[in-house]
């Protein structure tokens, strides 16, 4: 069976396809576009799809789309009903788009789809619409390396749930209960992402890498005004706070006045508030993630946890329902977002529509490290690289893997760009910058003249699975970078005395352990164990690393730069390499320098994309 | 146009909330009318109607 998902139209446009249960390929359409959380019809994303299986439309079974535009829209229409007069600015905005494109969703699908279609014929008869939360539900469980699991899906909002539980078993997948608009989770923390002055959608990352500096001293203001949290971790949201049911903006004077004033501007510097404020509303997300995963064990008596949906992203939260031990094993869907939502109304149309077998993969989970995007052989990114003005050096494998881990040692900030790209949000390996995690300024390094983003955020290890225990609080892999744990005890460097009065941001200079650029304030790190299984390049290249230097882990951040979707293609590497600090590039076995580049290669970087 | 009110009857039978169904038929129509008045015979009529 041969079916094709697709997530599209709100952010982070995707194609997945599955054939015979089993993920084939995966891509974001940002990737291709080059435009960040791109969410127009991703007609790369399926073209690079159906062309890595050499299929056509004709040739499948299904086309899944990840959620059911017409509920939306129905939710849309009560809930302007219900607050009318308030929210006609927002249902005037609103309207029209739906009006015109999102109310016919089946029928600009069918039309755009049409090109990837020999005979043109069938494609309605072949579309199926999951609800978002199948989607997402279906996404962690069917992949995941269990027969049998509670699987937790939180968002923002699909249709109207934002929060769901069902259960696994086989090729079967039962929601149990569900949480509705507007109480949401993931709008609650998108609130304080937006007043602390990021973006929402995107920025919600950085409030979890900024809440270490802070202390959670308005934890309780939130649990006393604005959410209702209870026993069992459902909730119910004050509407007085917010604005997002029926304005333009997620935060109204209320809130602001709770908190102290208006909103962050984005250009302002951060203050302590902000911090706090951050380390707040994370306390909040994790007391109700844990009072609802303690509940779910509880109630259903399964060991087995899935998690999916935006907030699964929340790699702190996640890491602490591990080790809380409810679950004795947990699984995260490494494309927790909307992206993920593809390849989850793909798995849902084969099994729950079509009630096919599920064939389980044993002790891994399915998805294969999630590397399931486009790759280049060696010619063609040699062909590619030379097309692009870059001057390379190829290489045998053994000496990529030598001279790289040299270069690392040496200090430099490396990009590696190896086989097929990923599937989410992280660069697990093959579309990364690496890093010595050893150097105190790495992480400085990185931020301000690599990634030219905020000095505060934090950098993610990637340890040899073999290594893990030597270095972190964790006896579970985390493939994906899905799970933040402590480093060791006696990794750590303890502060002196007159470090523990730094507040803030100036924690951040003080060395907090013998790897201190994966080593955030609070001495934890989110980390990916890397398998030999499913990368072995980047495993060999740790090797040898750890070979030269006795260390396991390196640091691992995506391949780009603040605002610039994850290169995708070699040329894509070698602009991103020629316009920031990287000293060293290697692309398959092609390796550069950037001393031997030529002058007309280089380029304003630092603006060519708009901040995210 | 008829897949339309298929979808909609499909949609109207599974969710049963009839009380909705004038608004949305009302939206529907107008949505309908806007995307078969792009580049059609029909842009006079919507103009006239709005």
């Amino acid at each position: 069976m041969r079916i094709l998902g697709i997530s599209a139209y709100y952010h982070d446009s995707a194609a997945a396809l599955l054939l015979d249960g089993k993920p084939f390929a995966a891509a974001q359409e940002e990737r291709f576009t080059r435009r960040k959380h791109d969410q127009r019809f991703p007609k790369n994303a399926i073209g690079y799809c159906l062309d890595a299986a050499g299929l056509d439309l004709d040739d499948l079974d299904g086309i899944a789309f990840f959620e059911k535009p017409l509920i939306k829209f129905e939710r849309l229409i009560e809930t302007y009903l219900a607050n009318a007069p308030a929210g006609f600015q927002s249902f005037r905005t609103a309207m029209p788009v739906w009006l015109k494109d999102k109310l016919f969703q089946k029928h600009s699908l069918v039309k755009s789809l049409a090109p990837f279609s020999r005979s043109g014929q069938g494609i309605a008869e072949k579309m199926l619409f999951a609800e978002h939360h199948q989607s997402h539900a279906a996404s962690a469980f069917f992949p995941s390396p269990f027969d049998e699991a509670v699987v937790l899906t939180m968002d923002g909002v699909g249709e109207w749930a934002t929060t769901s539980v069902a259960i696994g078993r086989g090729n079967t997948l039962e929601t149990m209960k569900e949480i509705h608009w507007p109480h949401s989770l993931g709008l609650l923390y998108s609130a304080f992402t937006s007043y602390c002055g990021f973006k929402v959608n995107s920025g919600e990352y950085k409030l979890m890498g900024l809440a270490p500096y802070g202390e959670p001293i308005y934890a309780d203001t939130i649990l006393n005004n604005i959410i209702d949290v209870k026993p069992d971790g459902s909730f119910w949201l004050d509407q007085r706070f917010f604005d997002y049911a029926t304005g333009l903006t997620m935060t109204n004077a209320r809130f602001h006045a709770l908190f102290g004033g208006l909103p962050r501007d984005p250009d302002s510097p951060l203050s302590q508030h902000h911090m706090d404020l951050a380390a707040s509303v994370q306390a909040v997300t994790e007391l109700v993630m844990l009072r609802m995963t303690r509940d779910l064990a509880r109630t259903y008596g399964i060991e087995n946890l899935c998690l999916a949906g935006g907030v699964a992203l929340n790699c702190v939260a996640n890491g602490k329902i591990l080790r809380d031990g409810a679950f004795k094993r947990v699984f995260v869907q490494p494309a927790a977002g909307d992206a993920g939502g593809a390849l989850g109304a793909a798995y849902a149309a084969h099994a729950l529509h079509a009630q096919a077998p599920r064939e389980m993969t044993g002790a891994m989970d399915a998805l294969q490290g999630s590397y399931l995007g486009p790759s280049f052989g060696q010619s063609e990114i040699e062909a590619r690289l030379g097309a692009a003005g870059a001057i390379f050096e190829v290489v045998s494998d053994d000496a990529l893997y030598d001279r790289t881990a040299e270069r690392l040692e040496a200090g430099d900030a490396v990009g590696w760009f190896q086989g097929r790209m990923e599937f989410g949000p992280r660069a697990l390996g093959n579309r990364s910058i690496l890093g010595d995690p050893r150097q105190p300024d790495m992480q400085k390094t990185l931020n301000l003249k690599i990634k030219f983003r905020e000095s505060f955020r934090p950098f993610a290890p990637s340890v040899l699975a073999e290594d893990t225990a030597d270095y972190f609080e964790i006896d579970e892999p985390s493939p994906y970078m899905l799970m933040v744990t402590d480093v060791k005890r006696n990794r750590r460097r303890h502060r002196s005395a007159g470090d523990e009065h730094l507040f803030g941001i100036d924690k951040l200079n003080v060395p907090r352990s013998d790897i201190p650029a994966v080593t955030h304030v609070d001495y934890s790190a989110r980390i990916q164990t890397v398998h030999r299984e499913t990368n072995p390049r980047y495993h060999a290249l740790i090797e040898r690393f750890k070979k030269r230097t006795g260390c396991a882990v390196l640091v691992n951040t995506s391949f780009n730069v603040r605002g610039e979707p994850i290169v995708s293609a070699p040329e894509d590497a070698f602009r991103c390499f020629m316009g920031t600090g990287m000293e060293t590039l290697a692309v398959g076995n092609c390796l550069l320098r950037k001393g031997e580049q030529t002058a007309l290669s280089n380029r304003d970087y630092r603006h060519a994309f708009a901040a995210d | 146009m008829l897949s339309l009110v298929a979808e909609l009857g499909r949609y109207m039978t599974a969710r049963k909330k009839w009380w909705l169904f004038p608004i949305i038929a009302v939206l529907m129509l107008v949505g309908g009318l806007l995307v078969l008045a792009q580049g059609s015979a029909l842009g006079p009529f919507i103009y006239t109607v709005f």
